[in-house]
């Protein structure tokens, strides 16, 4: 026996299902593997992939080459691969950010209605499983996908980056990591869970897809104008108009992600929003430890999850709701 | 007791009633027939018969289990096929049907050989590598229906299975369904629209209209139910027609109305006066070509049922 079947044989062990599967993981199995297989997916990761290399590709031979360029001091030259950018591309946290809910969106938009025209829904809820499984399956098969693609990108560009710079790693950088790609997973479940909702609310999946890319659209671009926009309108005090201002535009998912990974990601930033003169007095200007990084946004960790959690809800109950029938 | 029983069934959407107090029982074994036209509720019964549509009032009991409130004990001994089955694109007809096994507890390797058994029965032996996205119509419900085999059911519900197959394709299909139920001992309920092919393999036929199940029976219980205390129409040629014929056939009590036209006459009578009209007619000295008492078809009983149920509407 050669190696190639040898491998194929130990694959097939590996990959082999055990005699009675939960009929849960075979839905989420297979969600899984319709996901991973589909075009809209492939064509996403290659955009991600691509965008990605390109950014840290240019960042990578700004530190081999002129690294005082850079930063002068930074101590933390591996999470710098994640925020900073030397070229036209925009750093690696905004790539992601950007791109991110797009995934998000395209795996969930119609998750349910696709089905229901395809004629798949009822014969799938007429198998022995209860009904939220459907709905559960869509959501756990999609989120694997996410976590899959997040993480494997991160350690991607953080293997990458320990390559070319060949500086050992601390602990704290890599928890720092870990913790950001963890938000951004969730940040892209929001979105998922968004286009779940609208999957299920609209019969036609280009409905669907058009409302979700109308709601990114808008956070994306016009709501910061927006808030800039009311705030000038009625505040005149600096300060004031300040903290409107950053209240308003948490509401928004986009910026209560930016300013979490932003946060998270660096750990010279001390506080969020404007400090006065007093309360400066006296502070050491160093760096806050993983912990304390995380309490400051701690809201921002608190408003995500909620929102991504209620977005999920909204679509579990809606669909419970549902008529079967078209 | 009967395998599918349904008490007092009534299904509200908002202003709409679906369904309106149906009373059914199916027993273990029968083919049983829906018969309505479109929005009678048939996909509502069979929707409550699955557990997947919650009833207003009634209840609906598939093997002693309460659909409503045990719908996962029902779903496992029946199978559902809807009216417009569907199935993955990307996947071929073998790994469909291996999923539905597995969501029913088949271990995977007994899923695929049972799978492959189905698939020749069905006649996708060679389909069944090939992606769905590729099949015709009629290989849709063939699948579809080895779909609802491969969890061994004991009862089929098949949702207009007919519909969009070409006339050769459903008159194979209904046979199929016919041999698999007999052979197995599989209750089967199945709804359709058109008369003509249900007829052909049920053994009991329900006509549901406006929610309301309105005969029942066989198509010829049902055919006495509409017309038999009702008169016919019974045709007979004659030459020549003499007036005092005519005139023995109007003053006979029995018979309502009579018509001539060339050398036929026409008569409203009762079913068994026809014998009483052959004798009056040799009587008279005609001569007798041709006496048709005018049997009432499938058609008949559904336009009769139908016009009944438009007038309640």
């Amino acid at each position: 026996m050669d190696w190639t079947t040898s491998i194929s044989v130990i694959l097939k062990e590996v990959t082999k299902m055990p005699e009675t599967v939960h009929p849960f993981r075979v839905m989420v199995h297979k969600e899984i593997s319709d996901q991973v297989r589909s075009w809209r997916f492939i064509l996403l990761v290659i955009l991600i992939l691509l965008t990605s290399a390109g950014s840290i590709y240019t960042l990578l031979t700004v530190i081999r080459q002129h690294p005082v360029q850079l930063s002068a001091h930074s101590t933390f030259l591996y999470l710098e691969l994640f925020t900073k950018s030397t070229s036209n591309l925009p750093p690696f946290i905004t790539l992601i950010g950007f791109l991110g809910p797009l995934v998000g969106i395209a795996l969930g938009f119609d998750a349910v209605n696709s089905e229901r025209r395809r004629g798949t829904l009822s014969r799938i809820l007429s198998q022995p499983i209860p009904r939220d499984y459907f709905i559960n399956s869509k959501f756990v098969g999609a989120l694997a996908v996410i976590f899959l693609l997040i993480f494997a990108l991160g350690f991607l560009v953080l293997g990458l980056g320990i390559l070319v710079i060949g500086l050992p790693l601390t602990l704290g950088t890599v928890m720092r990591i870990i913790v950001f790609l963890l938000f951004t997973c969730v940040y892209i479940a929001f979105w998922l869970n968004l286009g779940i909702t609208f999957s299920i609310t609209f019969r036609g999946a280009s409905t669907s897809a058009l409302s979700v890319l109308a709601i990114w659209l808008f956070f994306t671009i016009f709501y910061s104008m927006l808030v800039n926009f009311v705030v000038n309108l009625t505040i005149s005090n600096p300060y004031a108009a300040h903290y409107l201002g950053l209240a308003l535009s948490r509401i928004s998912p986009n910026a209560l992600y930016n300013e979490l990974t932003t946060i998270l990601l660096t750990p010279s930033i001390r506080s969020i929003g404007a400090m006065s003169f007093a309360q400066r007095v006296g502070t050491i200007p160093s760096t806050l430890p993983l912990g304390q990084s995380m309490l400051l946004v701690w809201p921002d960790i608190t408003a995500l999850i909620a929102a991504t959690l209620i977005c999920f809800g909204v679509s579990y109950m809606l669909f419970m709701r549902e008529e079967i029938r078209a | 007791m009967p395998v599918i029983e349904i008490k007092g069934l009534v299904k509200e959407y908002g202003e709409i009633t679906a369904v309106n107090h149906l009373n059914l029982e199916i027993e273990k074994g029968e083919i049983f027939g829906l018969l309505g036209p479109n929005g009678a509720g048939k996909t509502t019964i069979i929707l409550s018969i699955l557990g997947l549509s919650e009833p207003t009032g009634g209840t609906v009991t598939v093997m002693g289990h309460n659909a409503t409130s045990e719908p996962i004990k029902v779903r496992k001994v029946t199978g559902y096929l809807p009216d417009e089955v569907g199935f993955s694109d990307n996947s071929t007809g073998l790994e469909s049907l291996i999923y539905t096994a597995m969501l029913n507890g088949i271990p995977e390797d007994e899923a695929r050989n049972s799978a492959k058994e189905l698939l020749e029965i069905v006649g996708l032996k060679d389909a069944g590598t090939r992606k769905t996205k590729t099949y015709s119509k009629g290989m849709y419900q063939r699948l579809g229906l080895a779909d609802v085999l491969i969890k061994k059911p004991e009862i089929m519900v098949l949702d207009e299975p007919t519909i969009g197959i070409d006339p050769k394709g459903i008159i194979d299909f209904l046979a199929l369904i016919r041999k698999l139920s007999k052979e197995q001992g599989i209750t089967v309920l199945l709804s359709s629209h058109l008369l003509h092919q249900v007829q052909k393999i049920c053994d009991r036929v329900g006509i549901l209209v406006n929610g309301k199940l309105l005969a029942m029976g066989n198509i010829s219980e049902l055919s006495d139910n509409l017309f038999g205390d009702n008169e016919t129409v019974i045709t007979a040629k004659v030459d020549p027609i003499t007036d005092g014929l005519i005139a023995a056939l109007k003053s006979e009590t029995t018979i309502k109305d009579v018509r001539m036209k060339d050398n036929v006459i026409t008569i409203k009578a009762g079913r068994d006066t026809a014998p009483a009209i052959s004798k009056m007619i040799i009587h008279s000295g005609g001569n007798l070509y041709r006496l048709s008492c005018q049997e009432y078809g499938l058609d008949d009983i559904y336009q009769r049922y139908f016009e009944g149920g438009d007038e309640d509407a």
